[in-house]
């Protein structure tokens, strides 16, 4: 079946080249878009066939010669395929409307296929050399994606921030496969997997994909170029990136990680849960410190791609103690979740397009009562804000639990460093959840809710049908996820089956549609049922209260304990919102300094309060980096204008140098 | 017949819990003002309140949103279906399985949404300051509560709020350190959750101190009883989840003896809850944190000790 995806690719590829031609024409944009939406969609339905099919593969006869490029499709890369199909349907749904609004769309067009081809690729190359190349084309082509707005402040630095990056997460992968190919091996994943490395190189690998792959996702403290460059993208293209293209860097990690690796050791599980821990924590705690709706939203990109690690830690930590049920669990809890938050991430990113197509404005501080203007859009991404809240009866609180009912399953590990992180990151994840809410009522509540700030917030018009109908579709999904969650888990089975050699119960034949994942004695959910409880008692109640009790209204003035203010500058904003949080956490994490300055008496001044947050991550990791590489860079300046027999000499040295470790190494 | 049979008991639950919600509340009041040498309204005076509020017009701010109207069936529904799903004085209810204990403070975190959005409807700076203050406290409750939920599930294997409160009624148990820890972490939280003296006041209307009547000071008939409904099942559903979990006796004896144990467990909370509430003042709310990261610690070493030894 790899085939016909094969041909979506070349399809999308080709739509690169037609763009190209027709980028600035009318029609240019409903054939780039159309024609992605069909190749998105074709895909998506050849995933969702292959994901329970045998695995299939081809050798084209293109890539590094003798080799080929080797393409596979197994049910791990078909669920990939499913989640990269779903975020390109709903990109490209969008777009038809939304790229209606784009100033430049030559800067856009042409590179939009070619990133859906690169992440599509990615998923199905079986071996390092294609896998590579993909990756790269991926990268490339969001970075010229996030480059379309150049002239806009902050767009460049965040470009550059983003290739340096990108190019260090290439640079770790492509160590990694070295490793994992050895000095004899094949490029192909089929022979990675055939040999098993030594524990040494084995840990070096992981951890050389762990930042590869990490570093794409956004795990702290390798996220800093995600809250610069998703937002800079057109909305679309911030949706595919932030609920796309990190599950891609996922699906790199988990490729290494279970499939080439082969038996995992149960420190990587330490490592792991470690990481995504605390990139939970510290993604939401930054995502609250934003004012920025798009920014806002790429800093919890970070705590998800930390729920999403946590749920792959516990699964190297079952695996690793020879409990394959439990790691299959923890392996669909993280699954579940990368489902999850392509879907509601997407939305998200959709309804912010729409609010900048709306107001021209990204600035929560300055929006406000746009529930009364654009009410559609309130609602969709008033849905994926629950969603991506973990709150029954929506997806988000799904995976949670799942994660949940791993953290429970084995507290008699015997290994300490288990002991103590797995409950940890119980409580780091309870933490995010808790948090998570906290960012979601700021973001919901300032920008929808209250009263309009500004002028373009009053004047708001509703945007156009694609826009609604791609927000509306994932908003249905996150109720679909959130109420038929044994669909999903049984459509994981597969690909845990694969990886773990086992899969959780079967879903589908429980009673009533709950999901079990252990048995029911311990632990059972049912979204359908809670939903129809909740949707049902409220509507007897409203009935009963209108018929028997009072239904009369009146319009009045806020009350507001008698002191009502006209002015809509007296609501709280994101950043007052968020000042008891950040006064709780803050200090500790961004050491936060509040200074208020008060006129003395008999002046008239305005009394000030400044705020001061510092970045932990960027004093501690890309400060002294920067600041290294520029001194080394300046020292090394010399050797830029040597004569030509100089270099000859350091190419001698060097081939010297090489030649003496290899007669020491032997 | 024995569907039959679990349909109508969880129908009494439903209803039982919805007769017995302003009776606590209610009971609670009367505790505090005895105690403070006040006669107090009567303890059916909650009811009266309700009645009274259903009958009136509702008076809606000018530019209140679907969602302020919509927000208190649903803050209300929410914490009725999670109400329904703790077992008062019968285990193993007909529905109890559709949600865990982790869903019930899940739901009840859905409710908390709602409100703190609906706060932010009308765009008031109190609304602002409810809903803010009230996602940092739960911001800490939250974690809080999760984690006893899982110290309690580790001794007894499971997270189903039935099977849980059957372990800790009809096995040996004893005492353990980690049920302590729970169970002290879980009074701090059900506390700071029900608004409750020394982290909000529920009888207060000084406008800085409020946090909860702060959310809900635009809100008036109907719309506030049906708040003021969800919150007293709140303070129902938190007594019951521990009078089920630290102490579940009663539940072997039949349907009667249940009732009245858990009449009984009701009656000793509200004038704990009273005598705790009259001895104490209310924090600064930015001593909150600490009295709330205590309890998060606290419920924290509870699941350490379990993952070090499955017997502490």
């Amino acid at each position: 079946m790899i085939e016909p995806t094969l041909a979506c690719i070349a399809l999308l590829l080709g739509l690169t080249c037609a763009a190209a031609l027709v980028a600035q024409s009318q029609l240019g944009r409903s054939i780039v878009y159309g024609g992605s939406l069909v190749a998105a969609s074709a895909s998506l339905l050849i995933a969702l066939f292959s994901l329970a099919a045998a695995p299939s593969t081809v050798t084209l006869p293109i890539g590094l010669p003798w080799t080929g490029a080797h393409f596979r499709l197994d049910p791990l890369s078909a669920f990939f395929l499913v989640v990269v199909g779903l975020g390109s349907i709903g990109a490209s749904l969008y777009a038809l409307g939304y790229g209606r609004h784009e100033q430049d769309p030559q800067r856009v067009l042409p590179f939009y296929p070619a990133f859906l081809a690169g992440l599509n690729l990615v998923v199905i190359a079986d071996d390092a050399f294609s896998f590579l190349f993909a990756w790269e084309l991926m990268s490339l082509a969001s970075w010229a994606l996030v480059m379309s707005h150049h002239r806009e402040p902050g767009n460049a630095h965040a470009g550059c921030v983003y290739i340096i990056m990108a190019s260090f997460s290439g640079l770790a992968l492509l160590l990694c496969f070295g490793l994992l190919a050895g000095s004899t091996g094949s490029y192909a994943f089929t022979a990675m997997r055939a040999v098993h490395p030594s524990p040494g190189i084995a840990t070096l690998a992981l951890v050389l994909a762990l930042i590869g792959a990490g570093s794409k996702a956004g795990v702290v403290p390798l996220h800093a170029w995600l809250p610069l460059a998703h937002p800079a993208a057109p909305s679309h293209v911030s949706a595919l990136m932030s609920g796309v293209m990190t599950k891609v860097a996922v699906y790199g990690f988990v490729r290494i990680a279970f499939d080439l690796l082969g038996a995992p050791a149960w420190w990587w599980g330490t490592l792991v849960l470690a990481v995504g821990g605390i990139t939970a924590v510290l993604g939401v705690l930054y995502a609250l410190m934003e004012h920025d709706l798009k920014r806002l939203l790429a800093y919890h990109t970070v705590e998800n791609i930390g729920i999403i690690f946590i749920g792959l830690g516990l699964a190297l930590a079952f695996g690793a103690n020879q409990l394959p049920a439990a790691a299959a669990l923890g392996l669909t809890a993280a699954l579940f979740h990368v489902l999850n938050h392509a879907v509601f991430k997407s939305l998200l990113f959709f309804g912010t397009g729409a609010v900048l197509v709306a107001t021209g404005e990204r600035d929560m501080d300055r929006l406000g009562g746009l529930i009364h203007r654009m009410p559609k859009t309130a609602f969709a991404f008033l849905v994926g804000c629950v969603a991506i809240s973990a709150l029954p009866p929506l997806n988000g609180f799904v995976s949670e639990w799942l994660t949940f009912q791993a953290i429970l399953l084995h507290p008699d590990l015997p290994q300490w460093g288990l002991k103590i992180a797995i409950p940890a990151d119980g409580a780091l994840l309870a933490l995010s959840a808790a948090l998570a809410a906290a960012c979601f009522v700021k973001a919901f509540g300032i920008t929808f809710l209250g009263r309009p700030r500004t002028r373009v917030a009053a004047d708001a018009r509703e945007v156009d049908r694609f826009s609604l109908a791609a927000m509306f579709g994932f908003a249905a999904l996150c109720l679909f996820a959130g109420i038929f969650p044994g669909v999903v888990i049984d459509l994981l089975a597969p690909v845990t089956q694969a990886l773990t050699g086992t899969h959780i119960p079967t879903q589908l034949g429980v009673e009533w549609l709950s999901i079990v994942p252990i048995e029911s004695a311990r632990s059972s959910y049912n979204g359908l049922l809670i939903f129809l409880f909740i949707t049902v008692s409220a509507s007897l109640t409203v009935l009963a209260i209108h018929r028997f009790a009072s239904r009369a209204l009146r319009r009045a003035p806020a009350w507001d304990c008698g002191f009502p203010d006209p002015r809509p500058d007296t609501q709280y904003t994101g950043a007052s919102f968020a000042q008891p949080i950040r006064r709780v956490y803050g200090a500790v994490v961004f050491r936060t300094r509040e200074t208020v300055t008060m006129p003395p008496p008999g002046d008239t001044g305005p009394a000030r309060i400044e705020k001061h947050i510092t970045d932990p991550v960027w004093d501690v990791f890309y400060q002294p980096v920067a600041s290294a590489v520029s001194h080394l860079s300046l020292v090394l300046n010399v050797m830029q204008f040597l004569t030509i027999r100089r270099y000859l000499g350091f190419v001698f040295a060097t081939l010297v140098i090489l030649l003496l470790a290899l007669a020491l190494w032997q | 017949m024995a569907v039959i049979q679990g349909l109508l008991v969880q129908g009494v639950q439903m209803a039982l819990v919805l007769m017995l919600a302003p009776l606590l509340t209610g009971l609670v009041r009367k505790v505090k003002a005895r105690l403070q040498r006040r006669q107090g309204p009567s303890v059916l005076q909650p009811f009266r309140d309700l009645k009274r509020l259903l009958g009136k017009e509702v008076v809606l701010a000018e530019n209140a949103s679907w969602l302020f109207r919509a927000a208190p069936y649903v803050i209300f529904a929410v914490t009725w279906v999670a109400a329904a799903l703790v077992p008062t004085f019968a285990t193993g209810l007909l529905f109890s399985w559709s949600g865990d204990l982790i869903a019930i403070t899940a739901l009840l975190g859905s409710a908390r949404f709602a409100q703190a959005l609906a706060a932010m409807d009308i765009g008031t700076s109190f609304g602002g300051i409810g809903a803010s203050r009230e996602v940092m406290i739960a911001s800490l409750a939250e974690p809080a509560m999760l984690m006893i939920v899982l110290s309690v599930a580790l001794i007894a294997g499971s997270t189903q709020l039935s099977t849980i409160a059957e372990y800790m009624a009809f096995s040996a148990v004893g005492l353990r350190v980690s049920l302590a820890l729970g169970l002290v972490a879980f009074i701090v939280v059900a506390l700071a959750e029900n608004a409750r003296i020394p982290v909000d006041n529920p009888a207060t209307h000084l406008e800085l101190t409020m946090v909860h009547e702060a959310m809900v000071l635009e809100y008036s008939s109907r719309h506030l009883a049906m708040i003021e409904l969800a919150a007293s099942l709140k303070l129902l559903l938190y007594v019951s989840v521990i009078a089920c979990i630290f102490f579940p006796f009663g539940f072997a004896g039949g349907y009667a003896v249940a009732l009245a144990a858990y009449l009984f467990k009701l009656g000793v909370a509200a004038v704990l809850l009273g005598v705790f509430e009259v001895s104490i003042a209310k924090m600064r709310v930015f001593r909150v944190p600490n009295f709330l990261g205590a309890a998060l610690m606290l419920s924290l070493l509870g699941v350490l000790l379990l993952f070090v030894s499955g017997g502490m």
